[in-house]
C-alpha cells in the first residue's frame, strides 16, 4: 500500500512506565529493581514506535541492532522474529536492555525524543531477551559451516562474549579463557544483582556454549599459559581482559581497613555473593556509615549496595549534580532509595584510630569554576574550608586502569601511556601478528556497550583476515 | 573441576594436598602461589605451590588448618574434585647466583621454601635451609629439605630437635662467619617474617619475604592484598608476594591481615555441626 494512502496515526507520546520494585522495599533486598515491561505493555510501548524510514536511534547504536524491525514484531506480538532479528547484532539483549545508556544512544535520537515520548528501545530490547529466556530452550541461529579455523578469546567479559558470538555464527571453532571461576566478567564481579540478575548473564552465557563456544574458566592467560603459547594453537586471538586494575585518589589513609576499591566491594558482593554471608563463605563488613567517592555507575552501584547491607551511603563528589557521570536513571534509582550525595566535597584524607580502622574522612569544600577540556565547569578548593565527616567505610570507585597482566607478559604488544593495549579503532588489530584487542583493555574504562561494539568489530576483522 | 589425587594430614594441624594441574605444573616458578576454592559458595584462598612434576602434571600445596576454608579443605579425598584451583599467580622468586643463601621457613613455610631452596642450589647457590618451630613433631619434608640444600639447621623450641630455640637467635646463628649469608629468604607466618627481618637488619643482609595476605581474584583485580613497601602501596599478589623484608610496614600489614578476623571466626563457629 503506497504511503500516503495510509491513515496518519495519531502520535503516542504516552511512554510506557516499567514496573518498579518501590524504594522502601528494593533498598533492603538484592532483588532486581526493575521488573520488566509485561507482553501488554511491550506491545503497547512498540506500537507506538513511528518505524521511520531512516532510523537515527540504529546509526547511534554500538552494535547497529535493526532496532525498528525488532520493535515492529513486538507491536505485532510476534515475539519470536523480534527476538531473532535482535540477536542478529546483539547476543547478550538481556543484558543490553539492562545496562546499556540507551539515554545516550539509540534512544537519544528518537524521532520522538523532541516531542518528549521517547520509545523506550531499552526496556523493549530487555523484554524480548527475557521472554526468550523463559520460553523452554532459545532457538539457535543459522550457523556457517565449519571453516576449521580456531579463534581464542581471552576474557569472557562483554568484549569477549560479543566477539565469541560472532565468530562461532561465522564457522570458526571459539575457545574462551576466563581467569575468574565464573563467565561474564563484570558483568559478573561487578554489575550487581538488584542491576543485572546473575541467573541473566548465565543464561546468555549458556547460549553461547549451546552455539558450541568452548569455556575455560580459572584460566589467566599471561599465567597459566602465555599467550604466545596459546598463539601457536590459534590462528587468531582477541584479547577482552578489561579494567581490572582499581585506581585510588592519591591521598592519605587508603590501606586502613575500611577503606576498599570498588573492585574489592562490589566483587565480595556479586562474584563472591557476600551479601549471603554466612551462608556463602565470603565476609563483607557490616559497616554503618560508608562514603563512596566517584560520581559514575559504579560509584551508584557501591552506594546501592551499601545501602542494602545497611549502611548509611553517601556519594562524595567533587562536582555537582550536573556534572555526575552515572546515568541519570541510576543517579534518581539512588536518591529515591536514599543515598545521600555529598556534591561539591573533596575528600583529602581518610582518617583511622590505633587499630587501623577507618573513622572519618577529611574534606575540603569546592566551588565551580572555568569549563575544563570535558566541557564541565572544573572544581575549585575553596581555602580554609577543610572539614571532617564521620565514616566507618570508604570505597574508592573513581574508575580502573587496563588489566597489567597480558601486557606484562607479552612481547610485541605496543601498549599505550596508560598501560592499555594500542589497536587500530576500526579493527581492534593490534601491532602483533593474528592478535587483536577490544574493550577497556584497549580503550580505558568505559559502557558494556562500547565493549561489545569493540568486540564485534574486532571480529569482523578476524573473520576478514581468517577468510582471505 | 580439579581432581585431587592425595590429601592428608602430614603433622598436626598441617596438611598436604596434591591435585591434577597439567598447565600449572608445566608453567609454575619457584615462589609462585594458586587461589583455591574448596567448594562452590567457598571463598577463594591463596596457597603456595610447594612442589610439582611436570610429568605427571600435578601440583602439590600444604596447607595449615586455620579457617573454614582450609578446614573444609582437609576433609576432601581423592573421590573429590575441587571447583577452583587458578594460577600459577604471583611473581616468581628471584633466582640467580647469590653466593651463600639462607632460606627460613616455618609452619607452611617449610614446604613453600622448598622450590625455592631448590631453584637456588641448581643455580650453584650454597643453600642453607633453617626450619623453625615449636617441637620436632611438627617438622616436616626433611628429607626433601636435605636434598636441595647444602645445610639444614632445625631450630625447635622445646629443644626436641636441633638447636632448642627460636627465630629470635636468627641473628646470632646467621652472623657465624662460615654462614654470614650474601641474601635471607623466609617463608611462613607474617610473624616469622617480621621477627626474621628484624633479625637480619643489623646484619645488612638483604631479606626477601612471601607474603600472605587476603586475596579475592589475585590477578591484580580487587588490590585487598595492597600493603606498603617503602612508602608506597603494592599489590601482594601482582606486585609481589616477595618483597624486601626491610622495606615492608608490618604494622599495618598485621593490621590488614586481622581485618577480617571476627567474621572468619564467626565462620567457623557456625559451620560447627549443629546437630547429630
Amino acid at each position: 500500500m503506497p504511503e500516503n494512502e495510509k491513515p496518519k496515526p495519531k502520535i503516542d507520546l504516552n511512554r510506557r512506565e516499567m514496573p518498579k520494585q518501590a524504594h522502601h522495599v528494593r533498598s533492603h533486598n538484592f532483588f532486581e529493581v526493575a521488573l520488566g515491561y509485561t507482553a501488554q505493555l511491550a506491545m503497547e510501548e512498540a506500537q507506538r514506535c513511528l518505524q521511520c524510514k531512516k532510523p537515527f536511534c540504529v546509526a547511534d547504536c554500538p552494535v547497529n541492532i535493526k532496532i525498528p524491525e525488532f520493535i515492529h514484531a513486538v507491536a505485532e506480538g510476534d515475539f519470536a522474529t523480534g527476538i531473532r532479528i535482535l540477536k542478529e547484532r546483539n547476543s547478550l539483549p538481556s543484558v543490553c536492555g539492562r545496562v546499556c545508556p540507551q539515554e545516550e544512544q539509540c534512544e537519544s535520537h528518537c524521532a520522538l525524543s523532541k516531542k518528549g515520548g521517547t520509545i523506550a528501545i531499552g526496556r523493549l530490547e530487555r523484554f524480548l531477551g527475557d521472554w526468550e529466556g523463559a520460553q523452554a530452550e532459545a532457538a539457535l541461529p543459522e550457523m556457517a559451516s565449519p571453516t576449521g579455523k580456531k579463534v581464542a578469546i581471552i576474557g569472557g567479559g562483554p568484549a569477549g562474549l560479543t566477539a565469541a558470538a560472532d565468530l562461532i555464527k561465522a564457522g570458526h571453532q571459539i575457545v574462551i579463557y576466563e581467569a575468574l571461576h565464573k563467565m561474564g566478567g563484570v558483568l559478573y564481579y561487578g554489575i550487581p544483582e538488584f542491576r543485572l540478575p546473575k541467573s541473566i548473564v548465565d543464561r546468555e552465557v549458556d547460549y553461547l556454549r549451546r552455539l558450541g563456544v568452548e569455556m575455560h574458566t580459572d584460566f589467566v592467560v599471561g599465567k597459566t599459559r602465555s599467550l604466545e603459547s596459546i598463539l601457536e594453537e590459534f590462528d587468531a586471538v582477541f584479547i577482552g581482559t578489561g579494567a581490572g586494575l582499581p585506581w585510588f585518589m592519591e591521598m592519605p589513609g587508603n590501606n586502613l581497613n575500611g577503606v576498599y576499591s570498588a573492585n574489592e566491594y562490589l566483587t565480595r558482593i556479586n562474584l563472591m555473593k557476600g551479601y549471603s554471608y554466612p551462608r556463602n563463605d565470603t565476609p563483607i563488613k557490616r559497616h554503618k556509615k560508608v562514603a563512596v567517592l566517584g560520581g559514575g555507575n559504579v560509584a551508584m552501584d557501591c552506594a546501592r549496595t551499601a545501602l542494602r547491607l545497611g549502611a548509611e551511603a553517601t556519594i562524595v563528589y567533587r562536582r555537582s549534580r550536573a556534572e555526575l557521570p552515572a546515568r541519570l536513571e541510576e543517579v534518581e534509582n539512588a536518591e529515591e532509595e536514599g543515598v545521600q550525595f555529598r556534591y561539591l566535597t573533596l575528600p583529602l584524607k581518610t582518617i583511622g584510630d590505633d587499630h587501623f580502622n577507618v573513622t572519618a574522612l577529611e574534606c575540603q569544600k569546592m566551588e565551580l569554576g572555568e569549563p575544563d577540556a570535558s566541557g564541565r565547569r572544573s572544581p575549585v578548593p575553596v581555602p580554609g574550608s577543610e572539614f571532617i565527616l564521620p565514616f566507618d567505610c570508604v570505597i574508592h570507585a573513581i574508575g580502573n586502569g587496563p588489566n597489567p597482566l597480558i601486557p606484562q607478559t607479552t612481547p610485541g604488544l605496543t601498549i599505550g601511556k596508560k598501560g592499555n593495549i594500542v589497536i587500530d579503532l576500526d579493527t581492534g588489530k593490534t601491532s602483533k601478528e593474528r592478535v587483536w584487542a577490544g574493550g577497556d583493555i584497549a580503550t580505558g574504562a568505559a559502557t558494556v556497550i562500547s565493549a561489545m561494539g569493540a568486540g564485534r568489530k574486532a571480529a569482523s576483522s578476524i573473520h576478514e583476515f581468517l577468510m582471505s | 573441576m580439579v581432581k585431587i589425587l592425595e590429601n592428608k594430614m602430614i603433622v598436626p594441624n598441617i596438611c598436604m594436598i596434591t591435585v591434577s594441574a597439567p598447565e600449572i605444573a608445566r608453567s609454575v616458578q619457584a615462589g609462585q602461589f594458586v587461589i583455591v576454592r574448596a567448594d562452590e559458595d567457598g571463598e577463594r584462598i591463596p596457597l603456595s605451590v610447594s612442589d610439582w612434576d611436570v610429568d605427571q602434571g600435578t601440583i602439590t600445596l600444604v596447607y595449615v588448618l586455620v579457617g573454614k576454608t582450609t578446614q573444609r579443605l582437609a576433609t576432601l579425598t581423592p573421590k573429590d574434585n575441587l571447583p577452583t584451583v587458578v594460577g600459577p599467580l604471583g611473581n616468581a622468586m628471584e633466582i640467580d647466583l647469590f653466593g651463600k643463601v639462607a632460606c627460613i621457613g616455618g609452619c607452611y613455610g617449610l614446604a613453600s621454601i622448598y622450590p625455592i631452596a631448590r631453584a637456588l642450589k641448581e643455580k650453584g647457590n650454597r643453600v642453607t635451609i633453617i626450619v623453625e618451630g615449636r617441637s620436632s613433631n611438627l617438622m616436616y619434608w626433611q628429607k626433601k629439605l636435605k636434598s636441595v640444600s647444602d645445610q639444614l639447621i632445625v631450630i625447635t623450641r622445646d629443644g626436641s630437635q636441633g638447636i632448642q630455640g627460636h627465630i629470635g637467635n636468627l641473628q646470632t646463628l646467621l652472623a657465624r662467619p662460615d654462614m654470614l649469608p650474601d641474601r635471607v629468604i623466609v617463608n611462613g607466618c607474617n610473624y616469622l617474617m617480621m621477627r626474621a627481618a628484624e633479625e637480619t637488619r643489623p646484619l645488612n643482609i638483604k631479606t626477601i619475604v612471601s607474603l600472605n595476605t587476603l586475596m579475592i581474584d589475585g590477578t591484580g583485580m580487587c588490590g585487598v592484598c595492597r600493603l606498603t613497601v617503602s612508602s608506597s602501596t603494592k599489590f601482594a599478589c601482582v606486585d609481589g608476594p616477595h618483597f624486601d623484608a626491610h622495606e615492608v610496614d608490618w604494622d599495618e600489614l598485621a593490621q590488614r591481615r586481622k581485618a577480617y578476623l571476627f567474621e572468619e571466626t564467626q565462620l567457623l563457629r557456625s559451620s560447627q555441626p549443629q546437630e547429630c
